[in-house]
């Protein structure tokens, strides 16, 4: 009953969407419109008709009821009920639906919150949403039905592939969705504003809280999947420029572009037509992660997500949206008047200047990303892995970290270098004492990494100059989230190249009572012990680790599930102020001889990569509040300020 | 903007990714990467027995003008077992084959030849995998067809099943 009342929720949301994206047809064709009046309520309607089909889909996975196919193949009644739940999206069927769901519930957000842009643009922009709602309504309704029923009934499941049961799957995918999804919201407000030509700062107003929010879930979310690579596969990497982890990295990329410029447009009513370019190049990324992510043409560790046919659904959507989109910016963008000019040294020249190196990192991803399919099709077969992506992004994220300096420092419109010449000279002698000192006592760890604990360091005392000489009670909120975002930069690059400059590991086979020594710990392998999960048997390895008289003890498991079966190591990690300790152990050595294998590293500030991007989401969340505050207490008319 | 045709640059590469991307969708994946090996010669090895009482394998032994099997195998690899029976169907078809053995004991190379047949004319031990990645091999099972000059014809990737004798007798064949 459940499953066929959300099936028909479905279907009536699919209506609403179609009767919002003919009554903004109707407006934009300068008809009566008799069908306007209807479109906030259709969005609303829409909205609620689709978080009534996701929660009956999780109260189905909650109960376990396995006459749903869908439950029947991804849930298992031994499971624990977090990730019966988490189930609920943890497959194509339901994230499709989580997708969905959170595009209409914005949708409906924007028709009752949204009052700064006129009514016309708003129309458009719900029209539009509603177009991008109707392809994903006919995806699920006709190739994914999340509903389906399966009988006879089985009477166990098949279970979750266990790589996936985790608590940072219940956070990852969601939290990567509402980021995509923040994005199309950002899509469908250029688009509405390009067909009404109302490019400017009120539409950038409007616009901005939706990048910062899809920008702050990006970037969680991105930070919980390499976390989660980093401790569940067991390699010891964070970042490992799989296909899959650089579909989640270009929208961000372009994300960030456009939460700068989008800044501009707001602040200083220029860069206009670069920043509906961006808007339309992020929500493009999006689609492209979802479709990279679904349809399995890269090889990649997401493979648990593949589904070729699926993927020329998704596919089709995604070139209809974007292509129909870069139409409409080729046709109209020349009705978008010239913004406001500015000079090169001011803070629209250092956000143009982000916004070039960002768009050259995220063109560098792509080309990398997409370059082993166009080899394929020459007839060639390779694979692109970090050696590329590393000597290409590095570089340019050295000229980005640069700029940034003292991009936040330069004044709206124009200014002199000359203003800043102190600071300029103390960042440029910080560099070169920390490049000399990093240089001195490690001159082996490589350019890079060097540079990067230089910039790490500069950019630390770099981040927080814009509150210098401010009344700090007075200092909008945004300008400190701004500040917290940049120190968060810096804290993350320090962690990435400490972990690539000194990070120590030692690879061996240890019987119980044997050690092993890595950077000054010593690591004795104390016991081996079978241990039972819920749904999974594991040996677990109990070793002591010794540092300097203080000694800790470390359980890595390598754990055999059953239902699916497979297995999967469970890495151990102690944290310490200065680093990790990360240790994993395999199965039985193949000599049978009693010994384990054991990998052992130290990473040494390696938490800070993740503390980083914590505080880079603090300083979006900080902005966010400050932008819906500021709204909240003046209302309407607020002309642009300059911060 | 004074270069409209720059405007339609965003499309053109989305026409081209999309292409890219319906390419990747429409031709089939072959996740299997052979050798690139194939049509060469067999490079130089001298792997000495791989178990006590089988003759020593060098890639001379190869050239004398009649094709055969080489055969890269283990004793601690399951599908290897797998394909023994299918091994013992090709000696019986008259076919010889000479094998490699990867990363193995010559006690326990031993047991798997008790156990499970000696279909080899020939095995030689690859304790390091050197000889392995000199023939562009990635794994255990796999299968080279060696013509009678030393040249590597064809690579079977994975274990020999039933249905695989008769296409690599015919390779054996043609190879003449």
């Amino acid at each position: 009953m459940i499953a066929e009342a959300g099936l028909a929720a479905l279907w009536l949301a699919a209506s609403m969407a179609l009767l919002q994206l003919i009554g903004g047809m109707t407006l934009l064709r300068g008809g009566a419109g008799q069908l306007v009046p209807l479109i906030k309520p259709a969005a609303y309607v829409q909205g609620a008709l689709c978080a009534f089909a996701f929660l009956a889909l999780m109260w189905l996975f909650y109960v376990t009821d396995l006459s749903v196919l869908l439950v029947a193949s991804n849930s298992h009644i031994d499971k624990p009920v977090i990730f019966k739940l988490a189930g609920t999206w943890g497959n194509h069927e339901g994230s499709m639906l989580l997708w969905v769901s959170i595009l209409s519930v914005s949708g409906a957000a924007i028709a009752l919150l949204e009052k700064r842009i006129e009514a016309k643009t708003l129309y458009a922009t719900l029209g539009v949403q509603a177009f991008l709602a109707l392809g994903f309504f006919a995806f699920l309704l006709f190739s994914s039905n999340p509903f389906e029923r399966l009988s006879p009934a089985p009477i166990e499941g098949a279970g979750l592939n266990p790589l996936l049961q985790d608590v940072g799957l219940a956070f990852h995918p969601p939290t990567l969705y509402f980021g995509y999804v923040g994005l199309s919201i950002a899509f469908s407000f250029a688009v509405g504003a390009l067909l009404t030509n109302q490019v400017g700062p009120v539409f950038a107003r409007a616009m901005r809280p939706w990048v910062l929010g899809a920008w702050i879930f990006l970037t969680i979310g991105i930070a919980a999947g390499s976390y989660w690579a980093y401790y569940e596969l067991g390699w010891g990497g964070w970042w490992f420029w799989d296909p899959v982890e650089n579909a989640s990295l270009m929208p961000w990329l372009a994300a960030t572009a456009l939460l700068h410029s989008v800044s501009v447009l707001a602040t200083r009513n220029a860069l206009r037509a670069w920043t509906i370019m961006l808007a339309l190049v992020a929500f493009a990324m999006s689609m492209a992660g979802t479709f990279l992510v679904r349809s399995g043409i890269l090889t990649s560790v997401h493979a648990f997500a593949v589904d070729p046919e699926r993927g020329s659904f998704i596919l089709a959507l995604m070139l209809l949206y974007t292509g129909l989109a870069f139409v409409i910016f080729a046709l109209r963008i020349g009705t978008v008047k010239q913004g406001e000019p500015f000079q090169l040294v001011s803070r629209e020249g250092a956000i143009v200047a982000n916004n070039i190196f960002l768009s050259v990192i995220l063109a560098v991803v792509l080309i990398g990303t997409l370059y082993p399919l166009a080899a394929e099709a020459m007839g060639d077969k390779i694979s692109v892995g970090p050696p590329y992506f590393n000597k290409a992004t590095v570089p340019i994220a050295v000229l980005l970290m640069l700029a940034l300096l003292v991009g936040p420092l330069l004044r709206w419109r124009h200014d002199e270098l000359k203003r800043l010449k102190y600071w300029i000279i103390g960042a440029a002698a910080i560099l070169l004492w920390t490049g000399l000192a990093v240089w001195k006592l490690a001159p082996e760890i490589g350019i890079f990494p060097m540079l990067g604990i230089a910039l790490a360091l500069a950019l630390g005392v770099a981040a927080w100059l814009p509150l210098r000489g401010r009344k700090l009670l007075r200092t909008p909120l945004p300008v400190f989230g701004m500040v917290i975002a940049h120190f968060g930069i810096a804290v993350s690059v320090f962690g990435m190249a400490s972990e690539s400059g000194f990070s120590s590991e030692t690879l061996t086979a240890l019987a119980p009572g044997e050690s092993a020594k890595v950077a000054g710990w010593e690591v004795k392998l104390d016991d081996v012990n079978p241990v039972v999960g819920d749904n999974w048997v594991a040996v677990e390895g109990k070793m002591l680790a010794r540092n300097n008289g203080s000694s800790f003890v470390l359980r890595p498991q390598s754990r055999q599930f059953f239902r699916p079966e497979m297995q999967t190591s469970e890495a151990a990690l102690l944290t310490r102020w200065n680093g990790q300790l990360y240790a994993v152990i395999a199965q039985p050595d193949q000599q049978g001889d009693g010994r384990w294998q054991v990998r052992l590293w130290w990473k040494p500030f390696v938490p800070f990569i993740w503390y980083g991007a914590l505080l880079i989401a603090l300083g979006g969340m900080i902005a966010l509040l400050g932008r819906m505050f500021r709204r909240a207490k003046k209302p309407a008319k607020n002309k642009w300020q300059a911060e | 903007m004074n270069r409209p045709w720059l405007l339609w640059l965003p499309l053109a590469v989305i026409a081209f990714i999309g292409g890219l991307a319906i390419y990747g969708l429409a031709v089939p994946k072959d996740e299997q990467v052979h050798s690139a090996m194939i049509g060469r010669k067999l490079p130089e090895f001298a792997l000495p027995e791989a178990a006590p009482g089988v003759l020593p394998l060098s890639n001379k032994d190869m050239v004398d003008g009649k094709p055969r099997l080489l055969n890269i195998f283990a004793s601690w690899c399951i599908p290897c077992k797998a394909e023994a029976p299918q091994l013992e169907m090709l000696k019986a078809a008259g076919v010889e084959i000479d094998a490699i053995a990867i990363r193995d004991r010559p006690e326990d190379v031993a047991a798997f030849l008790t156990e499970f047949g000696n279909p080899y004319r020939r095995i030689g031990s690859d304790s390091e995998m050197a000889v392995q990645l000199k023939l562009g091999s990635s794994g255990v099972p796999e299968t080279y067809v060696i013509g009678g000059d030393g040249t590597i014809l064809f690579q079977h990737i994975g274990d020999i099943r039933a249905e695989h004798v008769p296409m690599l007798v015919e390779k054996l064949k043609s190879a003449k």
